[in-house]
């Protein structure tokens, strides 16, 4: 598992590492969408080159990228983006069943992964019996069931309030530290974006700063974020 | 695959009454196919049947009233003569055996028992030009003509409803209170091809009809063979003049007979059977077509409203053919159920029209299948567009899209 090495958005060049916990903030135009789309492979970067696990893929034909969206990486969105009329096990397959080898799915794998999330239960259940929270769990659910090498989480929390905001902000750090999972967190909340060990402020399309959270920027009260 | 289909059933079940009005064009488009093949077999059977059942060779010559015969003081419908039998056979060459035929419908006793049947008169070629063999005893003989004899030939049905179980040669049966000497039995032909019971039916000599029954010297039908399937033109050309000449119809006169050949009649019905597929051919084509662009609509309806649907696979790493498969997949089940229904539906329109309007039709596995066929490349060709375009659909605006 090689180092992932970014080189976008005029002249931006980051490296996250496998195991961290990234917060990308900034305001609306910043370019941490753009950002977000060339690091989730749904979109190539008309310039420069991006490495995931080790792989060039910004010159990947769109089924190329496919393939590595469905193998390596998991999304969380803000607005969960969960298939309305499917049950909630069926919402968590959905990665696995574009596999190339069609294998059996693992239930027992989908049935670990909902119980550890506190899920259990809920597998005929339909998204929209399912408060907010309990549906972003359900998305980081399919988000993590092919064992991405990069989990991006969109706004993760822009929907929900902020009791729940914590509980899918301590799934996330949880998934971060006890699995290793590599996460790229955008957000515009400091609060949430604290929640990383890293965090990578973008402005006008450049990284303004980029350090452990301890140090930084937000800390400073002047920030507007 | 079995989950693109279960993506796909699941899509159509969501909105129940959207698919089957979708639905509804294919329906009417198959069922009209299969109505067409049905009837267009049907015909072909029925053509087939008639041709085995009385040869391609046969013609018939009846008498048609015309004015003119009237007006010359004779009545119209009694101007064909055993003579004129006789006189095809000898002097046209292309004709090779004719029957002079008088029919009138009677009741046939046997002791206690009666039966109201149709007695034909006819000569003894009859049994060759129509090629019916014998069960027992004998045909009508030339002499049996000449003395007009007071014997009769039985069809099968007759013998069942006068004897039962028991053997009828030699046994007298009274028509008109004549008594008449079973000579023979037919053996069973079943239904001609317009349902009529061939078998329900007492052979005697013409003449015997003519004079102990009818008490007439005309005779209503003339059965003739041509000598070959090929030479019936020859043979109703020659009989035509011939018949001219001996009713004596100046040019300007219109025939007072026709010569009806089995070949021609099958092929009037065919003719009418394929105007009849024609027409219902292009009802199914037509509702195909409109059933198509309805499939066509409702998924472009559908891969639009599902435009976020298509972004969340795509996300998760659909590939562009995934999500081309599952929308085709999606019309083809669409249609396909149209056909199935519409196969249904076209097989019980097929018995409704052959039932109440007479009109043979055959429903074949052959015409399922086309029908079949037709329904799922309908469902492929205006389910591609479509199902190209939600595959076509870049992810990061899909997701966004509201």
């Amino acid at each position: 598992m090689g180092a992932v090495k970014v080189s976008a958005l005029q002249g931006v060049s980051l490296a996250i590492k496998k195991g961290e916990f990234v917060a990308v903030m900034g305001a609306s135009g910043s370019g941490k969408s753009t950002m977000m789309h060339i690091l989730g492979c749904l979109d190539s970067p008309t310039q420069g080159s991006y490495y995931l696990d080790g792989i060039e893929v910004s010159r990947f034909s769109k089924n190329e990228l496919a393939e590595i969206r469905n193998k390596k990486l998991g999304f969380i969105f803000q607005s969960f983006n969960l298939l309305s009329r499917t049950t909630v096990a069926e919402n968590i397959e959905l990665p696995l069943i574009y596999r190339k080898k069609t294998s059996k799915v693992d239930l027992d794998k989908i049935h670990r992964i909902m119980h550890s999330l506190g899920l259990g239960g809920f597998d005929r259940h339909y998204p929209n019996q399912l408060s907010g929270g309990q549906q972003q769990r359900v998305a980081i659910a399919r988000a993590i069931v092919n064992e991405p090498t990069l989990l991006l989480a969109d706004e993760p929390t822009g929907n929900l309030d902020s009791a729940t905001s914590k509980d899918v902000m301590n799934i996330l750090r949880d998934l971060n530290q006890n699995l290793g999972i590599t996460i790229v967190l955008v957000t515009h909340e400091t609060d949430i974006a604290l929640y990383a060990r890293r965090i990578i402020v973008l402005k006008d399309g450049k990284v303004l700063s980029d350090c452990p959270s301890q140090s930084s920027v937000l800390s400073d009260p002047s920030f507007p974020g | 695959m079995t989950v693109l289909f279960k993506i796909a059933f699941r899509a159509i079940q969501r909105n129940k009454l959207r698919s089957s009005l979708t639905v509804l064009g294919i329906i009417i488009g198959v069922g009209a196919v299969i109505v067409m093949v049905s009837i267009g077999q049907g015909a072909k059977a029925f053509v087939e049947k008639q041709l085995e059942s009385l040869g391609t060779n046969v013609l018939i010559i009846i008498p048609i009233s015309t004015t003119h015969a009237a007006a010359r003081g004779t009545t119209g419908t009694i101007t064909l003569t055993a003579e004129d039998a006789f006189a095809m056979v000898e002097e046209s060459a292309a004709v090779s055996y004719v029957s002079p035929g008088i029919r009138t419908t009677t009741q046939v006793v046997y002791g206690n028992m009666n039966w109201t049947t149709g007695v034909s008169g006819v000569g003894p070629d009859y049994q060759i030009i129509r090629s019916w063999t014998l069960k027992d005893g004998r045909f009508i003989t030339q002499q049996d003509v000449n003395t007009m004899a007071k014997v009769c030939v039985l069809g099968q049905t007759v013998v069942i409803n006068l004897f039962g179980a028991l053997d009828p040669i030699d046994r007298w049966v009274r028509v008109n209170n004549i008594p008449f000497k079973v000579v023979g039995v037919l053996s069973a032909k079943g239904q001609s091809p317009t349902g009529q019971d061939q078998d329900d039916m007492v052979l005697m000599p013409y003449t015997t009809v003519q004079r102990k029954i009818m008490g007439v010297t005309y005779i209503s039908y003339v059965l003739a063979s041509s000598t070959t399937a090929e030479s019936r033109f020859e043979a109703i050309d020659q009989i035509t003049s011939l018949l001219r000449q001996r009713h004596r119809l100046r040019p300007n006169e219109e025939n007072d007979f026709t010569v009806i050949s089995q070949v021609e009649f099958a092929s009037t019905v065919m003719e009418t059977s394929h105007t009849m597929s024609v027409l219902l051919g292009s009802i199914a084509l037509v509702s195909l077509f409109v059933g198509g662009i309805g499939i066509m609509n409702i998924m472009l309806v559908s891969t639009t409203e599902r435009t976020r649907e298509i972004g969340i696979r795509m996300a998760v790493g659909a590939k562009e053919k995934d999500i081309l498969f599952q929308f085709l997949i999606e019309s083809t089940v669409l249609s396909s159920l149209g056909g199935v229904m519409g196969i249904i539906a076209g097989i019980f329109t097929s018995k409704l029209v052959s039932y109440y309007g007479g009109w043979p039709s055959l429903v074949s596995p052959p015409s399922i299948a086309i029908a079949f066929f037709f329904s799922n490349m309908v469902g492929i060709f205006f389910g591609y567009y479509p199902a190209r375009k939600a595959s076509r659909l870049n992810p990061i605006e899909a997701l966004r899209y509201e």
